[in-house]
């Protein structure tokens, strides 16, 4: 049976993870997604699923524990806001590297340094630009509702499954504090280590029943070597673009401009649209749900039909470099955005539109 | 008599534990790596517990412990090893989880992770070599560089007052709740490789019975890093590691 709730999108993330089979979390405490934590205390699920839930001792430690419980083959994740992600990125590139599934949640806040507790956009680049070290991508869901937080929580372990590769759930404080009916997932039962064995046969679960023992490692010092690992990085990470792209339209197919947002913004931008609209403007929002692979040919096939797109975003601009990349000066691509913790209005969108736009 | 005929099951007085591989070791002569893995190897085979240990490898010259020792491996960002070995003892709590950490892995980079895990009284074991020097980056000062020891980053011998005291860190870990056993071994004679193979057999059994974190710190040569022949550098760490360093139990519970 499905279960609709109403709670805070750092209790879906909570109630989904339990839900969907997750082994493992891992994370330290930081404003403002800590309620993540919070609720697994509280719902105790290791009574019921048997999911290990561990306070570490920081967020290196986190990410760490998320690395050694994923080479396992074990459902594993963290969650944290900017700057814990920030020191998760050594940790984030390992995995990677060594080709481990796993999810992290960042619910994040405006920065740089200690910033602000209010949410932000701001670690776009981080997330979908390498953030840590080497040619490395994370598979990227931007939730827009707490809907999609618990969704995306499920579907984030899948993806991290079929490519082993790190899945971030690139949430903000916005929708990680504001509360929003839920329809549950059902319960998933956890992988036994038998069915894990069978399924994910370089798990390190100790050596029984293998003649060949199992190394989870990045480490490849002979660099023609290094490069072939990197060309099989770089082989699944094409497989990801062709496969896995996300996104959604709203009023996009006789629009003359589009807005292009994600996450909280599109829901804000949701409204600008309706506003404009009303005005007689035809304005589309176009809502990218993976951030990584990114929609490329779908915003390009857009700007053949619309006369400009301004990129919406609680950043200093950001992903705006993605959607003119896409675009490829086929159509003018302005930006408009808030930053420090401050969230644009629907009004305020609609002004920026018409003046880098409609002037 | 032939080479065949002296090659018999009645002659045999020692042989190699097959679960050390054949892979040459990349460790130099008269480094101590190479005693603890086959002690380690040894200990495994004769309990028993080849399927169900995990070993979590280090950043150093032990980056590479996998492919001399056939278990199960995971290979960890520098100083993170006991994070991993958390992760892998509580998502699989009936198997064998052990870190194997050089001195800078343990005791500088990755203190904080050393500490919590004791602390948490992770059922792990963590075999620490100390040979009081970064020996993989070509012998640079590390947090167990005993005081006026030459490294090269120290040219004129450890300055306590400059750059600090060399760090016990396997006496601070005595006083964790979490810890059941913390001893202080080293593999230079025969007497002390017999004595420290009894510790690595304890640290795995306390493992096993769920006891607690047991440490194991080997105060180690590095001849290479120490610039001295391998004889000199076991006389030289007798005479002084082990001043700063003295073998023993340090807790056991």
């Amino acid at each position: 049976m499905e279960e609709v709730k109403l709670m805070k999108g750092n209790e879906a993330i909570a109630e989904a993870a339990i839900r969907c089979g997750c082994d493992g979390y891992f994370g330290y405490p930081i404003t403002p997604q800590s309620e993540v934590l919070e609720t697994l205390m509280v719902l105790e699920p290791w009574k019921k699923t048997g999911m290990v839930v561990l306070q570490a001792e920081s967020e290196t430690a986190s990410i760490n524990m998320v690395y050694g419980g994923a080479g396992c083959g074990k459902r594993v994740m963290t969650s944290s806001s900017s700057p814990g992600i920030s020191l998760m990125q050594e940790g984030l590139s390992y995995i990677a590297g060594a080709e481990l599934p796993c999810v992290v949640v960042n619910v994040t806040r405006g920065g740089p340094g200690l910033g602000t507790i209010q949410p932000s956009q701001s670690d776009y680049f981080q997330t979908v630009k390498g953030g840590g070290h080497g040619d490395y991508k994370l598979i990227t869901l931007a939730p827009a509702s707490v809907q999609e937080m618990a969704d995306h929580l499920c579907l984030a372990f899948d993806l991290a499954f079929k490519y082993r590769n790190p899945v971030m759930v690139l949430s903000d404080g916005l929708i990680g504090q504001m509360m929003e009916k839920v329809q549950l997932p059902d319960y998933q039962p956890r992988l036994t280590n038998e069915q894990i064995r069978e399924k994910y046969p370089w798990a390190t679960l100790g050596k029984k029943g293998r003649d060949k023992q199992n190394v989870i490692t990045s480490l490849e010092l002979v660099s023609e070597e290094m490069e072939k690992v990197n060309n099989r990085l770089q082989q699944k990470y094409r497989e990801v673009e062709a496969n896995e792209v996300r996104y959604e339209t709203f009023l996009c197919d006789d629009a003359d401009y589009l807005l292009v947002a994600f996450g909280s913004s599109a829901r804000i931008c949701q409204k600008s649209v309706e506003l404009l609209r009303e005005e007689g403007i035809k304005v589309g929002l176009f809502r990218p749900i993976t951030l990584y692979p990114y929609p490329v040919s779908q915003i390009h096939e857009y700007a053949k039909q619309v006369k400009g797109m301004l990129s919406v975003e609680m950043n200093a601009g950001q992903m705006v470099e993605d959607v003119r990349l896409a675009v490829n000066g086929l159509v003018p691509v302005e930006f408009y955005g808030r930053y420090g913790g401050m969230i644009p209005t629907p009004e305020e969108i609609v002004k920026a539109l018409k003046e880098k736009l409609m002037a | 008599m032939t080479l065949q005929e002296i090659i018999q099951p009645e002659n045999k007085v020692y042989g190699k534990t097959p679960l050390l591989t054949d892979t040459p070791m990349h460790y130099c002569p008269g480094c101590s790596h190479g005693v603890v893995h086959k002690l380690i190897a040894e200990v495994i085979e004769e309990m028993g517990i080849q399927d169900i240990t995990i070993g979590i490898a280090p950043v150093g010259c032990a980056v590479f412990a996998y492919n001399y020792i056939d278990i199960d491996w995971q290979e960890a960002a520098h100083g993170r090893a006991p994070a991993l070995a958390t992760a892998v003892n509580r998502l699989l709590p009936e198997s064998c989880v052990f870190t194997y950490q050089g001195d800078g892995d343990l005791a500088a980079i990755g203190t904080a992770e050393t500490i919590h895990a004791c602390n948490r009284g992770e059922n792990i074991a963590i075999f620490f070599i100390n040979n009081g020097i970064y020996g993989m980056t070509g012998g640079q000062m590390a947090p167990t560089t005993i005081e006026g020891m030459v490294t090269s980053t120290s040219p004129e011998g450890r300055d306590v007052m400059l750059e600090g005291y060399p760090l016990k860190i396997s006496n601070l870990l005595t006083i964790l709740d979490g810890t059941c056993y913390v001893t202080r071994q080293a593999v230079h004679t025969p007497a002390t490789v017999v004595r420290a193979k009894k510790a690595i057999r304890k640290a795995f059994e306390n493992t096993l019975a769920k006891k607690g974190t047991s440490v194991v710190e080997f105060v180690s040569t590095c001849n290479s890093g120490w610039k001295m022949s391998p004889h000199q550098a076991n006389q030289w760490m007798a005479e002084h590691m082990f001043k700063a360093y003295p073998l023993g139990d340090l807790k056991d519970q």
